[in-house]
């Protein structure tokens, strides 16, 4: 019987079975960023102790930076001294931080996998829930709390359970104007957004095997919004190429070493998994969210459901429907839209900013649209400045912004206003999650957050794609 | 610090998937300490705030009733979204000692054991009768016992489950693991020093 590759990484960096009955598991990467690791540092100064591996932690600053004006110290004074916390950390410890003024700084996620520190059959931690974004690579990654942050610092190890694994096929060809996003909102829906808890899923199907490693990431990156504290893709040739000559990754000889061995920690074909399910992709439309948790979702062709629909907890859709301000059995298509928002973690990659400026190329946002872009790193907003990407969204009426987690979740001065409506490419549409007490969020992927940009409200983005 | 048995009046506080963004806007965590968060716990849905002058109901954490409750009833999927340790602190500060719910969100649930915070699950049913026993009588006490695996209040006694090694860690006084992960650390070097991406391709 084989194994799967969650299987084998547990097995390799099991060091015990600890007192308490958990595995202690060893941290191949631990990525540090300032809002969730002041108190971890804190906690380490008070016992005396120093962090372990220094090589292997890395930190960035993302979460709460403006993305407009960056002169220090900044005009909100919080975030100044939360950055500032971060330096002092990182200098008083020794930790390599990619800071503010630094050409690899960028969202935690995504630098990851642009600095080659991502890399398949690792164990990754850091102190935020998308951590599984790495997974993409075929790494073990999840998201930790901060005295697991602490944990990870003072001993480069965590205390953990073991998952069980559910694969989810993709199989078939996604029809055009149909994106990652929408197969990871589609899974969401399906399978619930506690339907994941216990489990890693495991992404696998000729669709995911075609996907590049930025759609691969997307999927990844929400497995969490379905429960999930981990989900992965088995490495394969897009992997290593992707890898192939990254600051971080092996390089000459050790790289076809590096390679071999990446393929060998991968699922076996008669892997036992604890679940198993197939998603069509041709029967995949694109998808936004109506509702208050990424799992109340439909296709764009599709109506908001109402309370007393089958199926539904009635308590549940009308108090989202309630906050969203929309009525049950009204098509989603054509909800008027204020803010349009291209970023985050799951949606701000160089290929994410291409897709969203095809559709905007040529065209303008609709008067009433405040439209941002932000890029995930500065690296892709230089990538996407040499291709002229920024000259296309500023002159459709965008806004393009410096790196950082921005208007996802409204840390920094990026929130919505009142009540506004927001399509936006991120990945959580909770209640108050973009900075406003009462606005609203509808997730989509980012050529759909495109075109609501241009349409003014929410639209097929098929009818812009020529 | 062993923690085996927590009694105490209780909060009911209904809905599954509550998200760790309702329980603690990001907001508050723009901060380099956990002190004081428990005053913003729900604050966007609590009276003074647009949606809960809205919402026409007094918020459980408003209600002065509850006032004092030392354990939290909830539904499904509690803690749910981002892994922010604030949500589980504040709840903590603000003097629960227990949550008791249908179904909890993995991380929300790692991040609570970690601070000796437990959570445990009973049935739909049983949560549903402690819901409406302790909304009818919010004076009625409660006592969750780790141990035994029952939770009791005034004619109402239920199975509690709590996985294993968190029972054990709780009962035992072994929930905070830095100790625990530092006690061998030879052993961490030696697994790490195999690791072909550790010690070089």
């Amino acid at each position: 019987m084989g194994h799967t590759l969650l299987q084998k990484v547990w097995d390799r960096h099991t060091v015990r079975t600890l007192p308490s009955g958990q595995t202690q598991i060893f941290i191949g990467l631990h990525l540090v960023h300032e809002v969730t690791s002041p108190q971890a540092f804190d906690a380490l100064r008070a016992r005396g102790w120093t962090v372990a591996r220094l090589d292997r932690t890395f930190a960035t600053v993302d979460h709460i930076i403006p993305t407009r004006e960056r002169t220090r110290p900044f005009l909100d004074l919080m975030a100044e001294e939360m950055i500032a916390a971060l330096e002092r950390n990182c200098r008083d410890f020794g930790v390599r931080l990619a800071g503010l003024d630094d050409d690899r700084q960028g969202i935690v996620h995504v630098i990851g996998a642009e600095l080659g520190l991502t890399q398949p059959a690792m164990t990754i931690a850091c102190g935020d829930s998308h951590t599984s974004t790495h997974g993409a690579f075929g790494a073990i990654a999840f998201g930790v709390g901060t005295s697991q942050v602490r944990d990870v610092l003072a001993s480069q190890c965590l205390a953990l359970e073991p998952m069980k694994v559910r694969r989810i096929r993709v199989t078939g060809t996604l029809p055009p104007g149909v994106y990652a996003k929408d197969v990871i909102l589609t899974i969401i829906h399906r399978l619930g957004v506690g339907g994941g808890v216990g489990y890693a899923y495991e992404y696998a199907g000729d669709a995911v095997a075609r996907m590049s490693m930025d759609e691969r990431m997307t999927v990844c990156n929400m497995s969490i919004e379905g429960g999930a504290r981990v989900g992965y893709v088995n490495p394969d040739e897009t992997t290593f190429k992707y890898l192939e000559g990254r600051p971080f990754a092996p390089s000459g000889q050790a790289f076809a070493r590096a390679v071999a061995w990446w393929r060998s920690m991968a699922s076996d074909p008669d892997a036992r998994y604890d679940d198993d399910v197939e998603v069509r992709a041709a029967e995949l439309t694109p998808v936004v969210t109506w509702g208050v948790n990424p799992g109340q979702s439909v296709p764009v062709t599709g109506r908001v459901p109402g309370p007393n629909g089958a199926g539904g907890d009635g308590r549940a859709i009308a108090d989202a429907l309630g906050y969203m301000g929309l009525r049950g059995g009204e098509p989603i298509a054509g909800t008027k839209v204020d803010v349009a928002f291209i970023g985050s973690c799951t949606n701000s990659r160089l290929s994410d900013l291409r897709e969203a400026a095809r559709i905007v190329r040529g065209r303008r946002v609709a008067p009433h649209v405040t439209a941002l872009v932000v890029p995930g790193s500065a690296s892709v907003k230089r990538a996407a400045e040499r291709e002229g990407l920024d000259e296309v969204f500023r002159a459709a009426g965008f806004e393009w912004r410096s790196a950082g987690c921005s208007m996802c979740l409204g840390m920094n001065p990026d929130k919505l206003q009142g009540s506004q409506v927001c399509a936006s490419s991120s990945n959580r549409n909770f209640k108050g999650r973009q900075g406003s007490p009462t606005g609203r969020t509808l997730l989509m992927s980012p050529a759909m957050v495109a075109a609501a940009a241009v349409a003014g409200e929410v639209t097929d983005v098929r009818s812009m794609l020529a | 610090m062993k923690i085996t048995r927590i009694e105490g009046t209780a909060l009911p506080m209904r809905g599954d998937d509550i998200d760790t963004d309702r329980i603690m806007p990001a907001r508050y965590l723009r901060a380099v300490t956990f002190e004081g968060l428990e005053r913003y716990l729900f604050e966007d849905e609590r009276a003074g705030s647009a949606a809960g002058d809205r919402a026409g109901a007094v918020h459980p954490f408003d209600n002065p009733a509850y006032r004092g409750a030392s354990i939290l009833l909830v539904n499904r999927n509690f803690g749910c979204g981002s892994s922010r340790e604030h949500a589980p602190q504040a709840l903590q500060r603000g003097g629960i000692r227990a949550i008791v719910g249908e179904s909890f969100s993995e991380i929300f649930f790692g991040n609570s054991l970690m601070i000796g915070l437990p959570c445990v699950t009973a049935s739909p049913g049983d949560i549903s009768e402690l819901m409406a026993q302790v909304e009818r009588r919010p004076d009625v006490r409660l006592s969750v016992d780790l141990e035994a695996g029952t939770c009791e209040t005034a004619g109402v006694r239920c199975a509690i489950a709590l996985p294993g090694h968190a029972r054990d860690a709780l009962v035992g006084g072994t929930w905070d693991t830095t100790g625990m992960l530092l006690a061998r650390y030879d052993e961490v070097g030696l697994v790490a020093s195999r690791l072909p991406y550790v010690a070089g391709f």
